[in-house]
């Protein structure tokens, strides 16, 4: 628990990170330093863009799997690892 | 006659000729008793004795005389004793019995005799009473035949005698019978002698010429005879056999559905996004797999963090290298081209152009203000010769250099007027009298977008509203301005919301100390209270501050928030809006207020408050007030040899200030498209185009345009590519100047810089106003020692030491 706590407060040291959330397989946050609403509106629409970045990639190559996705835009940009059972997403403003 | 037994069925037979027989039988089952019973029935105890005594197939009876001659079976007449046999019929029985009913003697027999088989009855003249009576019926066949047999016999013998003797007879005599008339009438005779005829005919006309005519046979009746043809019956045959075909056709119908509608209601779907409880969180932050997974995944987010911290893969290296080359050996003239120039030599001869206003939706059209430019006391010396000459606004168009397009009469000198954003139709101005002034010029706007053929007289288009002269100012209206249509004042100077868009109020100003709101509406839908002269209320559109000063006896007021009627129906509205406005006085001296009407608990008039600031930078007669088209807080003013630059809520002082010039400056301008650049006009003739990122202690170009000083500069954008600059001067010319690339494309960030630099000049305010505090507080800290020193010092002698 500790060992989590502290990596996950290495990377919100990083510069510009603007938040950070740990979401489980079915796109419920579990842990997140940002506000709820703000929490619970990306975890369920980065869930279901995450589901199909990685079965857009699987349904090329079957061997193949997702292991980061990263969506740019104007203001931010967020930072996502899928795993089997959970994803974390790191929200950042890379220009400050 | 033997006793019979019981026969089943009974025998017909027929005897000689003539003779009818009728057995009878009984029906089925060996039946004594019916008989019996018929017996008993009949009347007579007679009877009953005689039933013992006779045989069951004989059946005696007693027929009266009636019943005789009807059957024809009278005693010792037509049966005897040598012939006591009569055959009746059973018909004739039957039908006896029903004509006669009870009366028939035949009737307590009736069933035997039904029953009996056979068509013919046996019936016995019993002439000596053998059974009782002086008939017996036989009643089956076999005595019938028993009987007859008797019969035959007996009459055998006698035929036999008599055949013996026909074969000796001798030809007899014929008789007739009557046959040998039907032999008459059939054989054919002459029933009278036969006639004779002669037919004869004249000689001469035999071989005559014949004549042949017609004749119409319907003319005469019976003319002709017709054989109308009929059906005959014989030949009309009947099709026994058909050759037909038949076809089988799917079985349509048509059917039709209604659903049945029910009335609709609103529903409402309510959802809220799963979350985990604390606990479950707490579950899941310390699973293992939650720790592999972070650890696993917590260096991929570094490198792409820092990947991102240390350069920006997305930004357009190539882009941004054109821009900042612009600025370099570029060979385009920063100057202002000269574009075009109009003048009018009838109008806007001896004149002076008070101002400019592009007109907003058609391009290429500008209006201009002539006014005479005399001193006032000119003017009231030649006030006769100016009245026969009208005041004019000309329309100039691109096209057309020479000519205007478009004379608007003004009831005086006007001074400022402005086009109406939400319809540019609309033109309001205000007057050297005071008075608001409107023109409509729909009519002519196809002209003036040069779609209609021009006639060689330019249009002369009247005021269609003036304000009452003792309705308006009583000074020369120097600003008027349209509020946005967003806006709408309510009477009690509360701003609202104005529900239509359009721009319906004006704001002037005049230096009689007054700020006025018009409404262009009728009166009923917003009648603003009368007018409150001492109020000076500055109101600010979101566009361009200026206000009114209210407290100050001369206000010369060149920016415009004024308020103006615009009908003459109208009273002077003057309407307060919370929005506060700046405004400057005629001294140099710039007035921030807040425009709220209050209401004044003594005397129950409604006043509006004090100004907020006062400040004197400006050392001339502040002729400009402008906001910047990019900074909503940035308000630019000039007057006298300087401009300044202000930030709304810094009240400390301007941010910027320039340094005064060699000439005054009359006149100023934002420019509209970088938000560093602003252009001076002076009053020799020069425009100073200063660029504040570039420097700021020397306008950054000067041009020169005209010869006298420079009236009104107003910029507009045409095309993206084109930016014209607007100026006019004391002697009454337009000059259309374009701007060229260096001074109206931005450069990169411009906005985003000079933001920050306006912000250290307000950090800059700050620390000075901090410091001049600190040393004021420094000052009298010293002050204060000093005092101490000096009290303290003169208890001790000092002693000078002067070394050579």
């Amino acid at each position: 628990m500790a060992e989590v706590e502290e990596t996950l407060k290495r990377i919100q040291g990083q510069k510009g990170v603007q938040g950070i959330i740990i979401v489980n397989a079915e796109g419920i946050p579990i842990k997140t330093t940002l506000d709820n609403s703000s929490t619970v509106q990306y975890a369920g629409l980065i869930h279901q863009l995450v589901m199909k970045a990685r079965t857009t990639v699987r349904d090329i190559d079957p061997q193949n799997d997702l292991t980061f996705l990263r969506v740019r835009s104007k203001k931010n940009e967020i930072m996502i690892a899928p795993d089997k059972d959970y994803f974390l997403i790191v929200i950042q403003n890379p220009s400050d | 006659m033997g006793a019979g037994g019981l026969n089943t069925k009974g025998r017909h037979t027929q005897l000689g000729s003539g003779y009818l027989s009728c057995t009878s039988a009984f029906s089925g089952s060996p039946q004594p008793q019916p008989c019996g019973k018929a017996l008993m029935q009949a009347t007579g105890e007679m009877r009953a004795i005689i039933m013992q005594s006779h045989p069951n197939d004989i059946l005696p009876l007693t027929l009266t005389s009636a019943t005789q001659e009807l059957f024809g079976c009278r005693c010792d007449e037509d049966v005897t004793g040598d012939n006591p046999y009569k055959i009746l019929r059973k018909e004739d029985i039957v039908q006896d019995m029903r004509m006669r009913a009870a009366v028939s003697d035949f009737s307590p027999m009736k069933q035997l005799v039904l029953d009996y088989p056979e068509d013919e009855l046996l019936l016995v003249y019993d002439r000596d009473f053998i059974y009782g009576s002086s008939f017996y019926l036989v009643l089956t066949a076999d005595a019938k035949e028993r009987h007859l047999k008797v019969i035959e016999v007996a009459l055998e013998r006698e035929p036999s005698e008599v055949f013996a003797a026909q074969k000796t007879s001798e030809p007899q005599p014929w008789i007739s019978l009557g046959s040998e008339q039907e032999i008459e009438e059939e054989s054919v005779t002459d029933s009278r002698p036969r006639l004779k005829y002669r037919i004869s005919r004249v000689r001469r006309e035999f071989g005559a010429p014949i004549f042949f005519s017609d004749r119409n046979a319907m003319e005469t009746k019976d003319g002709f005879i017709e054989c109308t043809p009929y059906q005959d019956k014989n030949f009309s045959l009947k099709q026994m056999e058909r050759h037909t075909g038949v076809q089988t056709i799917p079985n349509l119908k048509s059917s039709s559905t209604q659903t049945q509608w029910t009335y609709p209601r609103s529903m409402c779907t309510q959802y809220e996004p799963r979350e985990f409880s604390e606990e479950k969180k707490e579950n899941c932050l310390q699973s293992e797999k939650l720790k592999n997974f972070v650890n696993s995944v917590a260096s991929r987010f570094e490198i792409a963090i820092q990947q991102n911290e240390i350069m920006d893969v997305f930004f357009d290296d190539w882009k941004a290298l054109s821009e900042e080359d612009s600025g370099y050996g570029r060979k385009a003239d920063p100057h202002l081209k000269e574009y075009q120039s109009f003048t009018d030599l009838h109008f806007s001869k001896e004149k002076t152009i008070s101002n400019i206003n592009w007109h907003p939706t058609i391009n290429g059209v500008i209006a201009v203000a002539v006014t005479e430019r005399l001193s006032f006391e000119d003017r009231i010396n030649g006030s006769t010769k100016l009245l026969l000459n009208p005041s004019l606004i000309l329309f100039w168009s691109f096209s057309d250099p020479i000519n205007p397009q478009l004379l608007l009469e003004c009831p005086d000198d006007v001074f400022s007027f402005e086009f109406c954003p939400s319809d540019p139709n609309i033109i309001v101005g205000g007057c050297m009298n005071g008075q608001v002034v409107l023109w409509d010029i729909s009519t002519h706007v196809e002209q003036l977008q040069g779609t209609h053929k021009r006639e060689n007289e330019t249009p002369v288009v009247r005021y269609c509203a003036v304000s009452g002269i003792e309705n308006g100012h009583k000074a020369p209206i120097t600003d008027i301005q349209w509020l946005p249509g967003t806006f709408e004042v309510s009477r009690m100077g509360v701003p609202m919301e104005n529900k239509n868009g359009i721009c319906v109020q004006i704001v002037t100003c005049a230096p009689d100390c007054c700020v006025m709101f018009w409404d262009i509406r009728a009166p009923r839908v917003l009648q603003t209270m009368a007018d409150q002269r001492k109020q000076k209320v500055e109101e600010k559109p979101l566009e361009n501050p200026h206000g009114v000063p209210n407290t100050f006896k001369h206000l010369d007021l060149t920016w415009k928030p004024l308020i103006r009627v615009q009908h003459i129906s109208y009273c002077k509205t003057r309407l307060q809006l919370v929005l506060s406005t700046t405004f400057c006085p005629q001294d140099g001296e710039l007035v921030y207020t807040d425009w709220k009407l209050e209401k004044d608990n003594d005397s129950g008039r409604l006043f509006s408050a004090k100004p907020s600031h006062r400040f004197i930078i400006h050392d001339g007669q502040v002729n400009t007030v402008r906001r910047s088209p990019f900074f909503k807080d940035i308000i630019l003013t000039v007057g006298g040899w300087t401009f300044a630059i202000w930030k709304e809520g810094v009240t400390n002082g301007p941010i910027i200030q320039s340094s005064c010039s060699q000439k005054k400056c009359t006149v100023g301008y934002w420019s509209q498209s970088r938000p560093a650049v602003l252009f001076i006009g002076k009053e020799d003739g020069n425009i100073d185009v200063w660029d504040l990122l570039e420097k700021t202690h020397e306008p950054s170009q000067t041009q020169n345009i005209t010869a006298t000083q420079i009236t009104c500069i107003k910029p507009w954008i045409v095309s993206s590519k084109q930016h014209l600059l607007a100026v006019s001067d004391h002697l009454g010319t337009l000059h259309i100047l374009e701007i060229p690339w260096t001074l109206r494309s931005p450069s990169s960030n411009e906005k985003l810089s000079m933001s920050k630099y306006f912000e250290k000049e307000v950090d800059r305010l700050v620390y000075f106003e901090k410091r001049r505090e600190m040393r004021a507080k420094e000052k009298k800290d010293y002050e204060a020692e000093e005092l101490r020193k000096k009290t303290y010092l003169i208890k001790r002698p000092v002693i000078f030491i002067i070394e050579k």
